[in-house]
């Protein structure tokens, strides 16, 4: 388990990270989000031992990051941001160096680079320089580099940043399989990640925790939790009718898709029956009706942005 | 893992890294080139006379002077260029393992690259009969002060993550460690200022200590400089890495 404890960190007259403390169990898939510049990197710095924070402390499984380096550093695999790695070293000396200085012992270093190269599918560029790979393959090196030696905790910055929709794929199953006996952190801007592999969503803004949750709970937040997104032809008379409905908010027809409608709710109210025999009364099909169950991305601007409307004031 | 395990690792990875382009071996033959064509050109060896390698040592700490910081310019700046500091620094070593063990890779590489002037120390005893002791402590005083000067270099490479100010840094400050010893400059060191001040100065150039070694004399004194000197700009090197870390 890892606990952060009132974690502070200044760049000068700049607050990175400002008295954060969560912690996080065995078995979790934490999504740490936040906007650009909101204290992602620096926390995940301050928890891989690179950083020293300014106030509190990171404790991995009882290990101190600060007191006690080495033992800390032992448990986990980091991806640093951007995947750097040695450009000039082929990807499996890369890796061997990787294992030996992880500490995994001589006879088992081989199998293991060769087991990582197979998980990440590394095998057909072992013997080329990592500089000379795309930039998927580097972020898959970086992967690798942090599986090595099986470690108890993984943090990864921005995993699947730069991959292809396939890679990105491959990328979350190998998450999801890592998970059951791992702490896994990954930093993400994108949305979708954190509903495909993560169990609890983290959010902070300008260094400060503004959510913890599950993605969940996180959605039913949202305004478009409960509402109705429709797929139907009609013409502007149904907004009109829509509206008188009991418990409708507003009604949101997109501008590029004329026949896509949302029907939004009052906070709490459930109104797809109404919807769906407006719809009959009007003898109208659409052909596709869904009940939402919030959207992150929604939720993900309301609570950055009321932080800083916040911090104006 | 111990921690001479610890250096072990990053002295192969960084020894491996030197081989993985054809810099290496550029390096090694201009190093050996260029002392060929010093001791025999510039030294004059064969008008000297003399069975003895002074014409080949003589030009060492101006030799050092261009080839050493080149070696060292790179040893923490391309860290932390590419970013790969945070991968180096978040494996489970300390920043002391980290900084001996590029630190003695780099060494090594000027060892061997004082290897490859070997050839001239067969020709001296094919044409004569040579003090074999001086040699071999004029060698070791050599590898000493290349030493001293990559210990230098490093330090200055972990103040900035740009390489060719590196290279510059580390020109400029191994040049002035050269030039107090450096007779023009010494005496008028000890024309201008305070006797002891100027000794003082004078006794922390590299040209005083490598020229005491390079007569022959092993002298605990001049051996300890060197020691002392790469010793203490490791340790500043160690502070450096972790403050610059904070950044």
């Amino acid at each position: 388990m890892i606990t952060i404890h009132q974690l502070s960190k200044k760049f000068g007259r700049f607050t990175a990270v400002d008295n954060l403390s969560f912690s996080i169990n065995a078995g979790e898939v934490l999504g740490f989000l936040g906007p650009n510049g909101a204290g992602k990197s620096t926390t995940m710095r301050m928890i891989a031992g690179f950083l020293r924070p300014d106030a509190g402390h990171v404790e991995i499984f009882g290990k101190d990051v600060q007191r006690e380096p080495l033992a800390a550093k032992r448990l986990l695999g980091y991806l640093p941001e951007g995947a750097p790695s040695y450009g000039d070293m082929r990807v499996q000396s890369f890796l061997t160096f990787v294992a030996q200085a992880r500490g995994v012992k001589a006879a088992q270093c081989v199998s293991a680079v060769a087991n990582v190269m197979e998980r990440l599918q590394l095998g057909d560029v072992s013997q080329r320089p990592v500089a000379t790979l795309s930039k998927g393959f580097q972020r898959r090196v970086g992967i690798a580099q942090a599986l090595l030696h099986d470690p108890k905790v993984l943090i990864l910055d921005e995993p699947t940043d730069g991959l292809d929709p396939n890679q990105k794929f491959e990328v979350r199953q190998l998450i999801r399989e890592l998970s059951s006996d791992k702490i896994v952190v990954i930093s993400t801007h994108i949305l979708e990640e954190v509903d495909a592999v993560c169990q609890r969503a983290v959010v902070i803004n300008q260094g400060k925790l503004v959510a913890d949750a599950t993605p969940a709970q996180l959605k039913a937040t949202s305004m478009y939790y409960q509402a109705v997104e429709l797929s139907v032809d009609a013409d502007d008379s149904l907004r009109d009718a829509l509206l008188t409905l009991p418990g409708v908010a507003q009604v949101k027809r997109a501008p590029e898709q004329r026949d896509s409608w949302v029907v939004m709710p009052e906070s709490g109210a459930i109104i797809l029956p109404q919807v769906q025999s407006l719809l009959a009364e009007l003898n109208l099909n659409p052909r596709s009706i869904a009940v939402s169950a919030g959207r992150l991305d929604d939720v993900f601007r309301r609570v950055t942005e009321s932080a800083i409307e916040e911090g104006a004031r | 893992m111990s921690a001479i395990n610890r250096v072990c690792i990053i002295t192969k990875r960084e020894l491996r890294s030197y081989f993985a382009t054809p810099l290496a071996y550029i390096f090694l033959s201009v190093f050996a080139l260029l002392s060929g064509f010093l001791t025999f050109e510039l030294g004059s060896f064969f008008r000297r006379e003399q069975a003895d390698l002074m014409s080949f040592f003589t030009f060492h700490p101006w030799l050092y002077l261009v080839l050493m910081p080149p070696l060292a310019m790179r040893l923490w700046a391309e860290e932390r260029q590419t970013g790969t500091i945070e991968l180096l620094m978040t494996l489970p070593i300390t920043t002391l393992d980290a900084v001996l063990g590029k630190f003695l890779a780099a060494w090594l590489f000027s060892g061997l690259a004082l290897l490859a002037t070997i050839p001239i120390w067969w020709t001296v005893n094919y044409l004569g009969q040579p003090d074999n002791g001086v040699i071999v402590a004029a060698y070791v005083g050599s590898w000493l002060m290349g030493g001293s000067f990559l210990a230098l270099g490093g330090f200055l490479s972990a103040l900035t993550k740009n390489q060719i100010i590196a290279f510059v840094l580390s020109l400029m400050v191994s040049l002035g460690f050269l030039l107090l010893g450096f007779a023009p400059v010494a005496s008028s060191l000890q024309s201008l200022l305070p006797q002891a001040l100027a000794e003082l100065l004078i006794s922390m150039s590299f040209l005083t200590h490598f020229q005491a070694i390079a007569r022959g004399v092993l002298d605990l004194r001049d051996v300890g400089f060197f020691v002392i000197f790469i010793a203490s700009w490791l340790l500043a090197t160690v502070a450096v890495v972790d403050w610059k870390r904070a950044e």
